[in-house]
């Protein structure tokens, strides 16, 4: 296991190439993934306006580090598992969640596949492997790794990509889920998208390590670190890592370091921690022209084409919103259901005093 | 039909479906090459390998986190925690992910661990071996929770835990473990989660209690019966889903409660008992609802015997009650 931590960068900010790190895409499949990262940023926008004027409860982005999630998910197969934190939807679309699927999801409808029953950027599809969010930090790293040894008894040839974040790495459950992956040599994927900031504490108030991913170390576990800016970089990473897994060589743990341009949520006001010097330069790393540079180096760019993608990605939001605003509230009865596989009695009785509070209700009205 | 202890029926039960279902993996701390420090998993490793009888690292949040992920996956783990009072370090694990799978994703990812855990007293284990924490679990929707107080029912509870869509809070009575002994059917059986069980029948008063105080309540109602007052002990056996009829139809035929539990006493399970008869079986009671319980203190070592209902409480419980 090497001791020294790789960092890994294939297209650098002024856009030359490392032709050696490069992995081999072919254009259909990095247009897609530069789509992706266009539908993200349409999809971003427009939520944060959304949930301005009231129209969703919450929102919590990924503007600025949507190459992160986008690129490491490309490099799973179907039936490989996310275990995502809550700033992953890149992950979700290539995984092959819709945009409508997002959407019933965030307008808390009917139509959510989780019922409306947590709030806005707590999603999850079962027939994608896309495990449903917690808002608890760090508590999917060990279900991730119990799932992905799952995957090695049950011989399966899958792997497990666990997302969290910088704060998540101070936790007890990154440390017992880094612990148990190394120690049962798990086929997952330690993916740490460091954004630089937990809330409002910074990357340096988190941990005196010079690195995060120098901590798989003393797990007895590879790490490395990429540049969670450039798209291409981060797929390199991920295809290193999952190859691995899936050979049997064992976990990885992965530091992409990159930077959330946005807030923390819709409830979070940046400028008290952070000057906007400091955004700027981020937003001078940002991920999209960073793939313009990798698209134009390999004379894929086209200005017309670029333009028609950014208006697809719009229309498919903002019809996604109106199918969301058209498929109304769930049903009261959904409250009840689910807490078990069948009604309990005592939920039952629960269930029929409430029907009998809204009958009388609708009786006073 | 051969006698075995509480803790002969944990193992039979673990072994007996382990044969019968590949995807049981038993996970913790010294389970197997040790067989656990109770000796609960004693042999199954030997008989079923290191990658279904896994000794794990030392860390709860991980035992119990990383069984969430292999239920996700379709396997059906069965961890144990060493002893309740240790269950802390994974409670956020328990109540906010186990418990939450199935509702908060739709109902897609259903989440059946079975966790074994040895609770309560009596056994000069002082604050942190000695805990009765069933109120934390019962109070978390999403949890069975699940306590017996036989060898048969161990075995049969144990059965129908480990082939339950949900997860099951297992809490073994630790102090009977082995002092508790009674006649286990060879193979494969079940006993229903969520009904009571009646071990003694009565006329005029009903003791409820659960796990290692249903022994203690019937050393006292026979006590009491030497007395001339002829008690019935409900065996609740099951925490949630609670066997409400069984409780109200009790509390209606005798028409006086007794609750009884080791658990501090503020907030108790035993307290959503009295709630109950009082919301339910109010008019058909002729006596005040009377609790014997632990104390609202942490658990105490020299004390012991002082803070740990016994059937002397219990018989003056059931003499204040027929005092009315």
């Amino acid at each position: 296991m090497p001791e020294e931590i790789r960092y890994i960068q294939v297209v650098d900010e002024e856009g030359r190439v490392d032709t050696k790190l490069e992995p081999k895409m072919k254009k259909e499949r990095v247009m897609q993934l530069y789509t992706t990262l266009i539908r993200l940023r349409t999809l971003e926008a427009r939520m944060m306006t959304l949930q301005r004027a009231g129209r969703i409860g919450f929102y919590g982005g990924s503007v600025g580090q949507e190459a992160t999630a986008t690129g490491s998910a490309a490099a799973l197969q179907p039936q490989d598992w996310v275990f995502p934190q809550y700033r992953e939807p890149g992950a979700a679309l290539i995984k092959g969640i819709s945009m409508e699927t997002l959407l019933y999801q965030f307008m808390s409808t009917a139509k959510d596949i989780g019922k409306g029953r947590q709030m806005p950027v707590h999603y999850g599809d079962r027939a994608v492997n896309f495990v449903t969010i917690s808002s608890v930090v760090a508590s999917q790293i060990p279900h991730g790794v119990g799932a992905a040894w799952a995957m090695r008894m049950r011989k399966a040839n899958a792997v497990a990509m666990v997302y969290y974040g910088d704060g998540a790495t101070s936790t007890a459950d990154f440390h017992a889920g880094m612990n148990f992956a190394a120690v049962f040599r798990a086929p997952c994927i330690m993916w740490c998208n460091n954004n630089q900031f937990a809330i409002s504490v910074p990357r340096e108030k988190q941990t005196a390590s010079k690195t995060l991913a120098q901590k798989a170390i003393a797990y007895g576990m590879e790490g490395l670190q990429v540049d969670g800016q450039d798209m291409i970089s981060v797929y390199a990473a991920a295809k290193y890592a999952a190859d691995k897994a899936r050979k049997g060589d064992g976990p990885t743990m992965v530091e992409s370091i990159t930077y959330r341009v946005g807030p923390h949520s819709s409830s979070d006001d940046p400028s008290r921690y952070r000057p906007d010097s400091e955004v700027e330069l981020w937003r001078k790393k940002d991920t999209l022209e960073r793939m313009r540079h990798y698209l134009r180096h390999k004379k894929w760019y086209d200005e017309d084409e670029d333009a028609k993608l950014h208006k697809l990605a719009d229309e498919e939001v903002s019809a996604a919103i109106a199918a969301a605003e058209r498929a109304g509230p769930p049903s009261w009865e959904t409250m009840l259901e689910d807490v078990y596989a069948e009604m309990p009695q005592h939920l039952q009785m629960q269930h029929d005093d409430l029907a009998a509070y809204l009958k009388w209700k609708e009786a006073r009205a | 039909m051969a006698v075995l202890t509480i803790l002969q029926a944990v193992n039979d039960a673990l072994r007996t479906e382990m044969r019968l279902n590949e995807k049981i993996v038993v996970l913790g701390e010294d389970v197997g090459r040790l067989g656990g420090v109770f000796r609960a998993t004693d042999g199954l490793q030997k008989e079923f390998g290191e990658e279904r009888v896994v000794d794990t690292p030392l860390s709860e949040a991980g035992i119990i986190g990383s069984a969430i992920g292999m239920a996700l996956y379709g396997l059906r783990p069965v961890p144990e925690i060493q002893f309740q009072d240790f269950i802390y370090p994974a409670f956020d694990q328990i109540v906010n992910e186990l418990a939450k799978f199935r509702y908060r994703s739709g109902g897609q990812y259903p989440c059946p661990v079975t966790i074994r855990t040895p609770y309560g007293g009596g056994i000069r284990g002082g604050h942190y071996h000695s805990q009765s924490g069933e109120t934390h679990f019962a109070h978390t929707p999403g949890l069975k929770v699940v306590i017996p107080s036989t060898p048969y029912d161990t075995k049969g509870l144990l059965i129908a835990s480990m082939r339950d869509p949900d997860p099951v809070m297992f809490m073994e009575p630790k102090r009977i473990y082995r002092s508790a002994k009674g006649e286990v059917p060879e193979g494969a059986y079940t006993v229903p989660i969520g009904k009571a069980s009646v071990p003694r029948e009565g006329t005029d008063v009903s003791v409820f209690a659960y796990g290692s105080m249903i022994p203690v309540c019937l050393e006292a109602a026979k006590h009491a019966e030497s007395k001339g007052t002829s008690v019935e002990v409900v065996d609740l056996r099951s925490l949630v889903p609670l066997d409400i009829k069984a409780v109200l139809a009790s509390a209606e035929k005798t028409g006086r409660a007794v609750v009884v539990y080791e658990a501090p006493r503020t907030c108790g399970y035993g307290a959503e008992i009295s709630a109950l008869i009082a919301e339910h079986a109010m008019l058909s009671m002729k006596a005040p609802i009377v609790r014997v319980t632990g104390f609202d203190t942490p658990f105490p070592y020299a004390l012991e015997d002082l803070y740990m209902p016994n059937p002397d409480r219990v018989y003056r419980a059931i003499e204040q009650v027929m005092s009315y």
